[in-house]
């Protein structure tokens, strides 16, 4: 090949270039994880509630049902519901649910639980003032623990066009045995104990 | 990457011996061939593995496989063998290293020492992603069945063993490997051009491969960074999609189809290009709307990066986001139809010879629109809730790639086998290859619009007795669509048997681009001194 040396460094260039392209096109990859969560956290898309400070919201005449689900993942022996299936709510009015947690294995284990809202669109307008989240919880054998969910259905609801009709919204908790760490194995092998 | 280029210039100008010459090529050509064999045999294997699938759903029940969880492990393998190790080093990696630096009148690639890692590092690649179908995935059984789109929590959950994890490794070579190449072939074509092609007269060819290029420079990435996040989640203990610890495993979709996406384009931009060339040399005409084509590529490229979730209708997007991505991915169709309709204006009036490449070619432009319509179709959210994971979504994407991409990769071997080899293929093996590949291609595929429309989910290895017309019909094109291969291999083995010399243009005039102006098969080193691109044709 006979590239002359200014051929060659135009060569490099554009190849240095190129590289920059895919460092950044990686670092974008990532970049995405926490833009997309802030993303979901701003917007309540995917069913993402919004946790606020405070209601500063009009109290509207529409009800709407919330309905509570509270489900444990495998790996997990606790028992897991809320005080009451389905409360009606009027839009901007706080309300208050307790679930309830039991650990009934012989173990102590630690969980971590995650929630969600469907349908996802409603979940910019589920607003929690005060929620049991992301924060790991040690049970001891037999223990139950009473969890408060403060909330309130944000009116703007009732001017979105996607959800305006929604009769019904639905929250729904999970607790996961918490991820690394002595308490998962401790967790898992009491699950095992438990279901010989 | 200098290093890269002063190796190349310690490159010897005698032949080398056998194992230095294939096994340390450097040689563009060399490379090219190689791909091309890496390419077939990788297909083989591929095919073999969508044999193996049509056996099983032939009849209602499980006939070939006892456990189902065997039969998505050859669905995952077949989709992911198909794209990254037949249809991408096909047509890239061969046609691509073969043609690109001729057409534009280079030497060699820019950098060949890079060339010769591409490839064998999606050799190794080929290497993992076989082991991977021979260790535990998911609890008591081999291989990963998760589709090809590798979705969490499947993917991260539901397959402790190590088999993921060789996939990922697979990908993540092959994704290097195919990163490195595109920064070789934007080097080479922006730098190297011969003296007097301006990038407005440089083959469409070249056009398709620049596009490409970016395409995968842009895509892969997002791929990569995607799949070590899978391989922390799986292993070390990370959330990025795990919703215990606070991800989200819709975001994995996300990142997932803002590659994937693109990656179609990635297999089918090749194919445009080279259906160009041929459908121009036997209309014996230049190319309709030379500029338009280009740029059509360039759009296709461009609008192919914000249509992704088109492929997510159902995880539960607003109203109007959906309506955004229906918007957009309609309008992929406009330059598409540009493409379409300036190569039947190139063959209008033209004085068209129906060689082998040329059936192929034509078949492509038919078997592609069916492709394409049935895609704007399933672009519609509404219609897709309904399509969604069926098999009329398989009947598509295999209408553009198994009946598009592939069509082309035998439309080009047959343009261009004189040239590679040096021998003529005598015509009538193409063109019976031809109709059995074009009457198997439909009779396996055109069912599965039915089977889809009546709700055959896809992925599975069994089905209720409603669906076993149409299948055993698919099954029957698929035999047939196969057995086309023979006679391909047939004519490869008698072309080189008979020895027929090809001169340096069997196809005459209408072969207008440079790779015709040298013998065949080309000179080991070519353009010692480069061409002068006068200021007519492209």
């Amino acid at each position: 090949m006979t590239a002359t040396p200014d051929v060659q460094r135009k060569m490099q260039r554009t190849a240095v270039a190129c590289a920059g392209l895919v460092v950044g096109m990686v670092g974008l990859a990532y970049a995405s994880v926490p833009l997309y969560d802030l993303f979901c956290k701003v917007t309540g898309f995917g069913g993402t509630p919004i946790a606020r400070a405070e209601n500063g919201s009009q109290v509207l005449d529409r009800t709407i049902a919330v309905r509570f689900d509270a489900n444990v993942a495998p790996g997990l022996s606790w028992r897991f519901s809320p005080e009451t299936p389905e409360i009606k709510v009027r839009l901007g009015e706080t309300t208050t649910v307790l679930y309830k947690v039991t650990n009934t294995s012989d173990k102590p284990a630690t969980g971590i639980a995650t929630y969600n809202v469907q349908p996802d669109l409603a979940g910019t307008y589920f607003s929690k003032l005060e929620c049991f989240c992301f924060t790991e919880q040690t049970l001891q054998p037999g223990e139950t623990l009473e969890s408060a969910v403060v909330f309130y259905v944000d009116p703007r609801l009732a001017q979105d066009p996607d959800v305006k009709d929604l009769s019904s919204i639905t929250l729904s908790y999970t607790y996961f045995p918490s991820k690394g760490g002595q308490p998962v194995a401790e967790a898992t092998s009491s699950t095992r104990t438990t279901t010989q | 990457m200098a290093h890269a280029a002063d190796a190349a210039h310690a490159d010897h100008h005698d032949t080398p011996t056998f194992w230095r010459r294939w096994f340390y090529s450097t040689n563009h050509k060399d490379i090219g061939t190689l791909y091309l064999i890496f390419g077939f045999t990788a297909g083989i294997v591929g095919g073999l593995l969508s044999i193996a699938m049509r056996l099983e759903l032939q009849d209602p029940g499980l006939q070939w496989f006892a456990n189902p969880q065997a039969y998505n492990v050859f669905v995952t393998g077949h989709g992911l063998i198909m794209v990254f190790f037949m249809v991408m080093p096909t047509l890239i990696g061969g046609f691509g290293n073969w043609f690109i630096p001729i057409m534009i009148g280079a030497p060699d690639m820019a950098f060949p020492r890079m060339n010769n890692i591409s490839f064998w590092l999606t050799v190794s690649a080929f290497a993992l992603m076989l082991c991977s179908l021979f260790v535990e995935g998911a609890p008591g059984s081999l291989g990963f069945g998760g589709g090809w789109t590798v979705y969490p929590p499947l993917s991260t959950t539901g397959h402790p063993g190590p088999a993921l994890d060789f996939g990922i490794l697979a990908l993540h070579l092959a994704g290097a490997a195919s990163i490195l190449g595109a920064i070789n072939f934007i080097t080479t074509i922006l730098n190297m051009r011969a003296p007097g092609m301006t990038l407005h007269k440089m083959p469409l060819f070249a056009w398709a491969m620049l596009v490409t290029a970016f395409l995968l420079l842009l895509s892969l990435p997002v791929l990569a960074g995607a799949i070590t996040m899978l391989l922390t989640d799986r292993n070390f203990g990370t959330t990025f999609f795990e919703p215990s610890g606070g991800g989200d495993p819709v975001l994995y979709q996300h990142l997932f189809w803002f590659f994937g996406h693109p990656e179609v384009y990635i297999m089918i931009l090749p194919a445009f290009g080279i259906v160009s060339h041929i459908i121009s040399t036997f209309s014996r005409k230049p190319i309709f709307g030379y500029l338009g084509m280009a740029y059509a590529m360039v759009a296709i490229g461009v609008v192919g990066f914000v249509v992704w979730a088109h492929h997510m209708y159902t995880v539960g997007l607003s109203l109007q986001t959906q309506a955004y991505f229906v918007f957009a991915t309609m309008v992929i169709a406009v330059p598409t139809g540009v493409k379409i309709f300036s190569w039947l204006a190139t063959m209008w009036g033209g004085s068209i010879r129906f060689t082998a490449a040329m059936y192929w070619s034509v078949g492509f432009i038919f078997l592609f629109t069916v492709g394409g319509v049935t895609g704007v179709v399933l672009a519609n959210a509404p219609v897709d809730r309904y399509m969604h994971d069926t098999y009329y979504v398989v009947a598509h994407f295999h209408y553009v790639l198994s009946l598009g991409a592939v069509f082309i990769i035998f439309a080009g071997m047959y343009y261009w086998f004189p040239k590679i080899t040096g021998y003529i293929m005598p015509e009538w093996i193409g063109k019976l290859h031809f109709w059995v590949a074009f009457i198997g291609s439909n009779v396996l595929f055109f069912p599965m619009h039915f089977l889809g429309l009546s709700g055959m989910p896809r992925r599975y290895a069994d089905y209720p007795d409603a669906f076993a017309g149409w299948n055993l019909v698919s099954s029957i094109g698929g035999y047939i669509f196969f057995a086309g291969l023979f006679i391909f291999i047939f004519g490869v083995v008698y072309a080189f048997v008979r020895k027929e010399q090809a001169g340096a243009n069997p196809w005459g005039e209408g072969a207008t681009t440079l790779e015709w102006t040298l013998s065949s098969p080309p000179p080991y080193h070519q353009f010692e001194t480069l061409p002068r691109i006068a200021d007519t044709g492209h």
